[in-house]
């Protein structure tokens, strides 16, 4: 799950990061009243859930109320990569000496939440990566001891040569790792965390990530969600038992199991067509999945075909077939379906849906190639 | 020989009363593991299916000398139930659940690495020897004795794979579901080593995903340290960035941990890629042929 940056400075707060002060706004009335008699530079920013908001044009510094005014008014509305900008953030603005990266990241190879920091900060860290990976220092946290202080002064000499400059930035990572842990975070950014002219570290911009398998444990979190509408309907499906997400194509798929349904899209690519959809229906022949499952699928007008892909484990392709006979029965749909049954009982399955008409067969690549023939009629 | 599991192996089952974990030891009782033991807190003197039940995982091994445990609980409590396994002497732990929270997982790491426990999961399908041990949700009667070892994140799709295997007359040593999630256990790396020093196991099939870069690593391994023959297949390739495609670990973040990466880093490797999945048996005859030269 992720959140928008005004929602990473509100924790950042909490937890006593420095963090410049800021208003969030959802119109330009509300920006006229924030920056009524305004004294100071501040920094109006778009308020979206994708990167690359300051090349998009939706970061605007402003001097007086006029100018503020009229940045807002140019980035409410906006488009950032498919992205309306419906909110905004007036920020005080800082004088900054340097720009520097700050990161903790739950690292797959260590096993360990990792803190990454470099004083190549304000760019996208991904490209420091690519570019020049040893200006990224890495240093994995042990989960028992967590950051110490002399690790966390460490990695701050990394950056600052000023003993008293070490000890704000030892003091920040460490903070921000208390938030990583006690949030159950996946990612927690402060990029770019900067120096002032008058040598105070401070964070102006924030970014994070949280876990979705540990949001049962973190109401506060799950409070600040703001789905889209695409986000609302992988809600809703996982709400059901199924894992759903949209794509741009026409051939809808529904299959058990994430591996075999990445593997579906990716046939009915290799053989000219375009998955509209992934769709795991986990491992049951419960006809209500299935109903659940066809109805969110169909909710796609893009779908001109469907691609019923099941392996019957566990799970026997009879009962599967009696679940799907049951569901088509009550979903009753002109689009074109081609229903794949292999593993545990195939056979049988196959004869009960011989009865009802519907195109069957066996193999994945009969069946991707079956769909996206009848997705052209 | 073969790897992890065998027939001597016994096994305790964690959340044995429960609904799934009642099923799958039955299952695996009839396959022909050897349960030995059940646990449920609470529950402790009860029998499952002719398995007694203990209060604790303890208990369990004192009295019956399990070593491997499968482990069946809700997410929140397997972090708990995998190192009550490991503090009591179990070698090898097999974690079933969905949906355990990633910092669980990095906390009980060092844990287990101090006590020497082996785990693979969490978010997995569990494992097999054919003929000798099924410790898993795995459907038994796909499988077939014989020199394949297969590895895999997903389940369905090693089903998929391992079915067209057994067809093509091609048995398996042992075929082990790591599991999808982004921290998990025993993984390609450790895995591999397995397979290579295993004398019954002649061929290799790695079936891996989007997200992280393991992938490239055991490409990478390969190259330097596995002699036998490996064929590969990556799932994803369609798969849009930044989305979880299903499993937690499944997903490309800025653009690291794609399917074309992971392809390259194999065909570098001199490891072929299938296209899909029905190309596995073909190409692994291949490699065994040229191997046999």
């Amino acid at each position: 799950m992720k959140i928008h940056e005004y929602q990473a400075r509100e924790i950042f707060k909490k937890y006593g990061l420095p963090v410049p002060n800021h208003v969030l706004c959802h119109s330009v009335a509300e920006v006229k009243e924030a920056v009524k008699n305004l004294d100071r530079l501040v920094v109006v920013k778009a308020q979206v859930l994708v990167g690359g908001r300051g090349k998009a044009g939706g970061v605007k510094l402003a001097k007086t109320e006029a100018a503020a005014v009229a940045a807002a008014g140019q980035i409410l509305g906006m488009d950032i990569k498919g992205c309306q900008v419906e909110k905004v953030i007036v920020a005080d603005a800082v004088d900054i000496e340097k720009e520097y990266y700050v990161g903790l990241i739950n690292d797959r190879n260590a096993k360990s939440v990792t803190l990454m920091v470099s004083a190549e900060g304000g760019v996208e860290i991904e490209e420091v990566a690519q570019t020049n990976p040893e200006l990224i220092h890495r240093f994995p946290i042990n989960p028992q001891t967590g950051l110490l202080d002399f690790q966390a002064r460490d990695m701050a000499m990394k950056l600052f040569d000023d003993m008293k400059l070490v000890r704000q930035a030892a003091d920040i990572f460490q903070k921000l790792y208390r938030i990583f842990i006690e949030t159950d975070s996946t990612l927690a950014e402060i990029n770019p965390m900067v120096l002032t002219p008058d040598k105070q570290i401070l964070a102006i911009d924030g970014k994070m990530n949280f876990d979705d398998n540990a949001l049962y444990r973190q109401p506060e979190i799950l409070a600040m969600r703001e789905a889209d509408e695409d986000e609302l309907k992988e809600i809703d499906a996982k709400e059901k038992g199924l894992s759903y997400i949209k794509l741009d194509g026409n051939i809808g798929c529904m299959v058990n199991g994430a591996g075999l349904a990445m593997a579906t899209m990716d046939m009915i690519k290799l053989y000219g067509g375009n998955p509209a959809n992934f769709l795991d229906i986990g491992g049951s022949s419960n006809p209500q999945k299935v109903v659940d499952a066809m109805n969110i699928l169909l909710s796609d007008k893009n779908v001109q075909a469907v691609m019923i892909n099941i392996f019957g484990g566990i799970t026997r392709c009879d009962d599967v077939a009696r679940g799907l006979i049951e569901a088509l029965d009550t979903i009753k749909t002109d689009i074109p379906i081609v229903v794949r049954l292999s593993g545990t009982n195939a056979e049988e399955g196959l004869a009960l849906l011989e009865q009802t008409g519907l195109p069957t067969v066996s193999t994945m690549s009969e069946a991707a190639k079956k769909a996206i023939e009848l997705s052209k009629r | 020989m073969s790897i992890l599991v065998n027939k001597d192996t016994k096994l305790l089952v964690q959340g044995i009363t429960g609904r799934d974990g009642q099923f799958h030891a039955a299952r695996m009782k009839e396959y022909g593991t050897r349960v030995v033991a059940g646990t449920s807190p609470g529950k402790g003197g009860a029998s499952v299916l002719g398995i007694p039940v203990f209060n604790t995982v303890d208990e369990a091994v004192k009295t019956t000398g399990a070593n491997t445990s499968i482990i069946f609980v809700p997410a929140p409590f397997a972090a708990d139930a995998i190192l009550e396994a490991s503090y009591a002497g179990i070698d090898l732990v097999i974690a079933i659940s969905e949906g355990v929270p990633i910092l669980d997982m990095i906390r009980i790491t060092p844990v287990l690495k101090q006590n020497g426990t082996k785990l693979i999961g969490p978010n997995c399908p569990g494992l097999i020897t054919p003929d000798e041990a099924l410790i898993g949700i795995l459907p038994g009667m796909i499988f077939k004795k014989g020199n394949i070892g297969l590895m895999s994140r997903s389940g369905t799709l090693t089903y998929e794979v391992v079915n067209m295997l057994t067809h093509s007359g091609m048995g398996q040593s042992t075929v082990v579901g790591i599991g999808g999630d982004p921290v998990a256990g025993l993984y390609y790396l450790e895995l591999l080593e397995m397979y290579q020093n295993d004398p019954e196991t002649e061929a290799i099939v790695l079936i891996g995903e989007i997200g992280g870069d393991a992938e490239e690593q055991a490409a990478a391994y390969i190259a330097k340290h596995v002699t036998k023959p490996v064929v590969a297949f990556i799932a994803g390739q369609t798969a849009p960035p930044g989305k979880r495609m299903g499993h937690a670990g499944a997903i490309i973040s800025s653009g690291s941990g794609t399917a074309e990466e992971k392809m390259k880093a194999f065909a570098a490797a001199g490891v072929p890629v299938a296209k899909e999945p029905s190309e596995i048996p073909q190409l692994l005859a291949e490699k065994l042929a040229k191997a046999s030269v």
